[in-house]
């Protein structure tokens, strides 16, 4: 049930109904039927202030075939809660409850109440889908936009670097911390049905790449998300039980010389355009050194290839 | 008891947790003070909106800056416009009793509100008055099971405050506005009904004394009801026609009830433990407003007391009659604010 290998393997159907309101080439789009599509429809969605409060379309007409459960920006984490609590005492705990949270209602608004469900051990599913900037009210930088990313708060560039959110979790200590890319969807996939059989507090990190907020063709979402891999800068892993392990392809990346340039990843994109070459310079060595790191993480547990990441 | 206790880590979530569980289609309980209900303010649009009957007792303290851990109703008054009902409570037997009440309200298919009841920190809130608290099963006798209009359930998905256009936003508000209305109809029924099940009954909306031949009837709101009472009995004595009025439900404001009460009065003096800077205390503000269109009308005079906790006794009220009687003989109100007992 938990493995998938090809996304042939997934069911066929589809609980993102048709006629949604996101971008063309939305990478959070993609990601959210494959959401609903690796967990079945047992299951409660808490979407906050982020872009799928318009990809779900307005009353009375709604995306979701799923029970949806619209909240405040900052409050993900405690409608979780509430509702786990509830369920708990309905006696419907096969029920799962999974938090659909963007970038900035997780890594800036959110992050309190997201920290107290997971001190809490609330027992759901949160994923941060992240496309590095507020989208839904046209592309302001939060948190998580990396640095020298245009946005429309940053118009020459973000000076400051992206916040680690997956790690931030980790140290809450919770049962399984991973993170994912809209372009990887056997990855996703599998994590998320791993998660489902996990109690307590499971947290996704969904890189989710952004025609509309990042500048390049609409058509290249899936290329953009597996650049942002095999780049190097951003990473696939999992955190179970406090164990470490690189999934792949990026368990294959360690080795900085099979990573791809980092300006390939960059040229594609409208929003890097003002970077300078000295900033693709310190980007490099804060790619390297945060992937020392990871080297280190996944060195100290033993490599089980549980996800085949194949795509 | 069969329930749940969700410890967390600050108001905000704790009035989302409420939205969260009784969305899922469980009763929800919560309390809070001054900060922590302004913390609150954003949940608590969302959980009227939502149409949630969440029940929320509210210690009543004073805003900062700068700090002030003493009773005013600033802090709730503040909320008046979150489409939560309001109640003030005058004794600690009143807030076990109306919490209760509440319940039965706020889950009535006619309502589906959330509502506050309001009691002063300290006053009430750190004072031991015996109670009678009824057994269980009375009360669920009295308060039937859980029940809210709609729950989220995977058999029956449905999307739960959504983005709602301008087509169809405002008959959202407009049925939230129609269910006040019926509260206002529902709480005396509730109030009576439990007063024969248990005995403790708080005349509606408003509760009354001494009002049917007064000239002057003061205007209340929580504790300061129960001191008016005793200056109501004292200037009695010394043959003064004065009545008081405790104004229990504030949202929805009893207007009807101050029409009622106007209209065989000369005088009403309003005593507000609030201030709306710029303007005056909403009690007194909303009792004109609630009088404008009746012919012969009674001047309304308000008075500000008590902010940040100062103690307002059965003589400071007295003192507020008092001065009150002299402006009803001269026929005019001197000053459209006073403040009580300030320093000069």
């Amino acid at each position: 049930m938990n493995k998938i290998v090809t996304v042939k393997e997934l069911p066929k159907e589809e609980y993102l109904l048709k006629g949604h309101a996101a971008c063309a080439g939305c990478g959070p789009a993609i990601s959210l039927r494959l959401l609903f599509k690796a967990l079945g429809n047992r299951m409660i969605l808490v979407v906050p202030a982020c872009c799928t409060t318009v990809i779900q379309g307005p009353y009375p007409y709604t995306s979701s075939a799923v029970p949806l459960q619209n909240i405040l920006f900052e409050s993900t984490g405690a409608a979780a809660s509430g509702i786990t609590a509830a369920l708990r005492q309905r006696k419907l705990e096969d029920i799962t409850v999974v938090g659909w949270a963007g970038d900035g209602g997780t890594a800036d608004i959110g992050i309190q109440a997201l920290s107290g469900a997971a001190e809490r051990e609330t027992n759901f599913i949160y994923v941060c889908y992240d496309n590095e900037a507020y989208g839904n009210t046209g592309m302001q930088r939060s948190g998580a936009t990396p640095y020298g990313a245009w946005t429309t708060t940053t118009p020459s560039g973000k000076r400051e670097r992206k916040k680690d959110m997956p790690l931030i979790m980790a140290a809450h200590r919770i049962p399984y911390v991973a993170t994912a890319c809209t372009s990887y969807p056997v990855d996703f996939v599998s994590k998320l049905r791993k998660a489902k059989g996990i109690k307590g507090t499971k947290y996704i990190h969904l890189l989710a790449p952004c025609p509309t907020g990042w500048r390049y063709d609409t058509s290249k979402t899936v290329e953009m998300g597996r650049l942002a891999v095999q780049t190097g800068m951003w990473v696939l892993y999992e955190i179970e039980d406090g164990k470490f392990r690189l999934n792949s392809p990026s368990d294959r990346l360690a080795d900085k010389s099979k990573r791809k340039a980092l300006k390939e990843y960059f040229a594609l994109q409208g929003r890097f355009r003002s970077l300078a070459k000295d900033d693709v310079e310190k980007i490099q060595k804060w790619v390297d050194e945060d992937w020392e790191n990871y080297r280190k993480l996944a060195s100290n547990c033993v490599s089980d290839p549980a996800l085949p990441g194949k795509i | 008891m069969d329930a749940e206790y969700i410890r967390v880590e600050s108001e905000h979530s704790a009035m989302v947790a409420c939205i969260g569980a009784a969305a899922t289609g469980v009763r929800t309980f919560t309390a809070t003070s001054a900060h922590g209900l302004a913390l609150m303010h954003e949940a608590l649009h969302w959980a009227s909106g939502s149409r949630l009957p969440i029940v929320m007792p509210v210690v009543n303290r004073a805003m900062g800056a700068p700090w002030s851990i003493w009773p005013d109703l600033s802090d709730s008054l503040s909320q008046r416009d979150t489409g939560w009902i309001q109640f003030y409570c005058a004794d600690n037997q009143e807030v076990f009793d109306t919490i209760i009440q509440a319940y039965k309200l706020c889950e009535d298919e006619r309502v589906f509100l959330p509502a506050m009841v309001c009691l002063e920190g300290f006053i009430l809130s750190h004072t031991y008055t015996p109670a009678k608290i009824p057994d269980q099963d009375e009360i669920d006798a009295f308060l039937p099971a859980y029940k809210s209009g709609w729950t989220l359930d995977v058999d029956h998905p449905c999307t739960h405050a959504s983005l709602v256009s301008p087509e169809w936003y405002m008959e959202f508000r407009y049925m939230i506005q129609e269910a006040m209305e019926n509260a206002k109809k529902l709480v005396p029924q509730i109030d009576k009904e439990y007063g024969k099940r248990f005995g403790f009954e708080y005349g509606g909306l408003v509760e009354k004394y001494k009002c049917e031949d007064a000239d002057l009837i003061m205007l209340t709101m929580g504790t300061i009801g129960s001191d008016a009472k005793l200056a109501v009995d004292k200037l009695r004595k010394d043959g003064q026609k004065v009545g008081s009025a405790r104004v229990r439900v504030y949202r929805p404001f009893p207007v009807e009830e101050i029409i009622k009460l106007a209209e065989n009065t000369r005088m009403l003096a309003t005593i507000d433990r609030h201030i709306s800077f710029g303007m005056e205390g909403f009690l007194a503000s909303e009792t004109k407003a609630s009088l404008f269109n009746q012919k012969d009308r009674p001047l309304v005079a308000g008075f500000i007391a008590g902010l940040g906790g100062r103690d307002v006794t059965s003589e400071t009220v007295e003192k507020i009659a008092k001065k009150s009687l002299q402006w009803m003989r001269d026929g005019k109100v001197e000053k459209e604010t006073e403040w009580v007992d300030l320093r000069e």
